[in-house]
């Protein structure tokens, strides 16, 4: 097949077995790949109703047909899985070099079924598959199992492994692969735990074919020139990485302080992008064919916070820093270096944090739980419980748990952060409502990935929107899924939009696959992606009830800044997302919507 | 005048195109384990660069080819495989000090320049891997030297 590797390997960890499988290749023109073909997988042959953390959820490693080729951002592949964090369809999507390797291996896609009794890793040397022990990995960290694996089996394998928080099935748990790169959200390294897989390992020596190499290159090289000429790609994000937008939201007054009490936080400047570029960077890295190179090698030298490792990322930096009230760069890196190293999602781990701290200063929770002064700012505190959590130690058993069940636990569920049990990241709605529309409907819960509204509420679009005006949004935040899906699907960065103007996607999965795709199919694949994640959630028992933000979102004004006195107007934005979507009012998609798009 | 491929190792992010480049154009996939530019990562102290042949004046492989498969493009200068002539014993592998000629379907794979317009160059998004004059292949890693310790000695004497 071009493009695709046109095979799909099947492991059942229960019995052992190894299977492969023909891709289907009608499946593949639906569905695209990655994010959506995965997704197919995994609801035709998963209950929605089961139990995310039992052996009937399977956990998909799926790669899309530009995974593996030049085309630029091209670098990137997926984990699917009912979340042990949502118990919504979780799709977590990752960079590196594990997914180019994977189809070099001869596979798109690994599907894991069922548990091991005991841990295990998966060796794929190309096209030899092996289920060996893992047992003295067991309980090490990412990075320290990157470095035995290179060992063991030799310096070109590539890895996806989770650390000690994916093995105590913490719930936001992630997937690290290539040391620092990370399938983070939704706790699909909580799934991997709990099928005991503690690895997955690659090799292949093989290559991607596509169907037309000349129509190919030229759209390559169109598109490789628009990303060095768009400011954002060419400047903004080599030089100050995500976390160039932290002074930006900040000054939008969108920047969600201290468990979203507040929406500015007076120590913005010192944990910016500036200065991260400024105090800890070494260099940029980028992925498997990206032009833009984001990635931030840092390293924090001696002191209580010295450390090595990659990041802080924009939302982490916020979630370490902002959203807990801390201004301590050193220890922001030093909470991301944790969290990188025991393979857990920084947004969820600093948003819990910022929750709990809330409950102490509310008095709901006091020192005799959490074992320390927990008040927003102790940044001591908050390095301490990276590790804690991870361990599921103490208090950090309780945090492990996610903000949603802790507030619930408490008896003051109104204070988790978040939607659909996942937290926000680092965007108050009330600064920009439409990222407020954005966080309801989300498929994954609390999100800004999947329809990043950012870009036309402050960051000039296009198309360029009024951050505080509900009208249009709608409309805007369903295209963006929509792109997002099928992005996700084929394999290529969500930052390549910032220079995507026309049909580069449709033109480069055409000659890529072979498949005539029209800009109009590759969006109906967006679109029919985003449906059938929407059923699999009805079916896991949410309904439009759940497509709701937290009451300080909805009726408590923003206290100060550009924002001041700002609420989220989402029955203003809502009925009317319903009803472009093809929905009926309860949220659910109507048959003609669902006949329309073949599902 | 010759142009000469050259690499500057400050300038890599490790994105590997040039990777997918040259193995695009001389195999037809994006294949990086055939590809006869790679690129050297150790990820742990953040330092990459792509390795290829250098097109040596005085080239060993040449020197020890038992077959007279290699030979010096009088256009662009680079070192060419000959297949008819290649016996495939990979002697030119061991000579090359820079590990640069690999070998796979029974001959050996080198860089040929594409023929004077280097795709792994096209394709680099940084100023990793260029192309330049041969004169200028080395006055332009001699002014980058200098303008790097002019702004250390900046740096000492503003402090």
């Amino acid at each position: 097949m071009n493009a695709y590797a046109g095979k799909v390997a099947r492991v059942n960890l229960s019995r052992g077995k190894i299977t492969t499988e023909k891709l289907d290749s009608k499946l593949a023109r639906a569905f695209i790949g990655g994010r959506g073909l995965a997704s197919k997988i995994l609801s035709d042959e998963v209950g929605a109703a089961i139990d995310p953390l039992a052996a009937a959820n399977k956990l998909i490693f799926s790669a899309g047909p530009l995974t593996g080729t030049a085309a630029p951002t091209g670098g990137r592949w997926m984990v699917v899985t009912k979340g042990a964090l949502t118990d919504t369809i979780a799709s977590s999507n990752a960079g590196g070099d594990f997914g180019p390797e994977l189809k070099y291996a001869g596979y798109d896609m690994v599907i894991v079924e069922g548990a091991a009794k005991t841990p295990v890793m998966l060796v794929i040397d190309d096209g030899a598959l092996e289920l060996c022990p893992a047992d003295k990995l067991w309980g090490q960290d990412c990075h320290v199992t990157e470095d035995k694996l290179h060992e063991q089996l030799g310096s070109d394998f590539k890895f996806a492994s989770i650390g000690q928080a994916g093995e105590n099935l913490v719930r936001f748990a992630s997937i690290m692969n290539d040391k620092n790169r990370a399938a983070g959200r939704s706790g699909v390294g909580a799934v991997m735990g709990s099928k005991k897989l503690k690895a997955i390992a690659v090799r292949g020596s093989g290559g991607v074919t596509v169907a037309d190499p000349k129509a190919f290159r030229k759209t390559c090289l169109d598109l490789l020139a628009t990303l060095a000429s768009v400011e954002v790609t060419s400047q903004g994000l080599p030089r100050l990485g995500t976390a160039s937008l932290m002074n930006v939201v900040n000054a939008c007054g969108a920047l969600p302080t201290r468990n979203f009490r507040e929406s500015q936080f007076e120590s913005a400047a010192t944990i910016s992008g500036e200065a991260i570029a400024e105090k800890i960077l070494v260099r940029n890295r980028a992925c498997v064919a990206c032009p833009i190179g984001c990635g931030r090698v840092t390293s924090v030298k001696n002191g209580k916070y010295g450390g090595k490792g990659e990041g802080p990322e924009y939302e982490a930096v916020w979630s370490l820093g902002a959203d807990v009230g801390v201004g301590d760069l050193q220890a922001v890196a030093k909470a991301n270096f944790i969290c990188n190293e025991m393979g857990m999602d920084p947004i969820s781990a600093g948003s819990t944090v910022a929750c709990a701290m809330e409950l102490f200063e509310e008095g709901v929770i006091g020192e005799s739980q959490t074992g320390c002064n927990l008040r927003f700012g102790n940044a001591e505190a908050l390095v301490e419980l990276m590790s804690d959590i991870g361990n599921r130690r103490g208090f950090g058993d309780v945090l492990a748990e996610g903000g949603a069940r802790m507030a619930q636990k408490f008896g003051r569920p109104e204070l988790f952060m978040g939607s659909k049990k996942q937290e926000f990241p680092a965007y108050d709605a009330r600064g920009a409502v439409g990222m407020g529309l954005q966080y309801a409907t989300s498929n994954r819960g609390g999100c800004h990935v999947r329809g990043y509204m950012t870009g036309p509420e402050l960051l000039g679009g296009p198309p360029a929107l009024d951050p505080r005006s509900p009208k249009g949004k709608a409309e805007v935040n369903i295209g963006l899924q929509n792109v997002t899906a099928a992005l996700d699907s084929a394999g290529l960065c969500l930052f390549s939009s910032f220079a995507l103007a026309g049909t580069e996607l449709p033109d480069l999965l055409r000659a890529a696959t072979g498949f005539d795709y029209e800009p109009a199919e590759v969006v109906a694949a967006g679109d029919r992606i985003w449906n059938l994640e929407r059923l699999f959630n009805l079916g896991s028992g949410y309904t439009h009830k759940d497509d709701t933000l937290p009451k300080r979102l909805l009726s408590e004004p923003a206290p100060g800044g550009p924002a001041k006195g700002m609420t989220v107007p989402l029955d203003q934005m809502l009925p009317e997302y319903y009803r472009l979507r093809g929905w009926d009012d309860k949220g659910r998609p109507t048959k003609k919507k669902l006949s329309e798009l073949g599902l | 005048m010759a142009r000469v491929l050259t690499i500057d190792p400050a300038e890599c992010t490790s994105c590997r195109l040039c990777e997918m480049a040259c193995s695009s154009a001389h195999t037809g996939q994006f294949r990086p384990s055939r590809a006869n530019v790679r690129v050297a990562i150790y990820p742990d102290d953040a330092i990459y660069f792509p390795v290829v042949c250098m097109q040596c004046d005085d080239a060993p492989c040449m020197a020890v080819c038992p077959s007279a498969a290699l030979v010096r493009d009088a256009e662009t200068n680079a070192v060419l495989v000959i297949d008819n002539r290649c016996v495939g014993c990979r002697i030119c592998s061991l000579a090359c000090p820079f590990g640069a000629i690999s070998y796979w379907d029974g001959k050996a794979r080198k860089c040929d320049l594409c023929g004077g317009s280097p795709e792994c160059v096209t394709f680099c998004p940084t100023d990793a891997l260029t192309f330049p004059a041969v004169e200028k292949s080395t006055t332009a890693a001699r002014q980058a030297f200098a303008d790097r310790l002019r702004d250390t000695l900046k740096e000492v004497t503003a402090s």
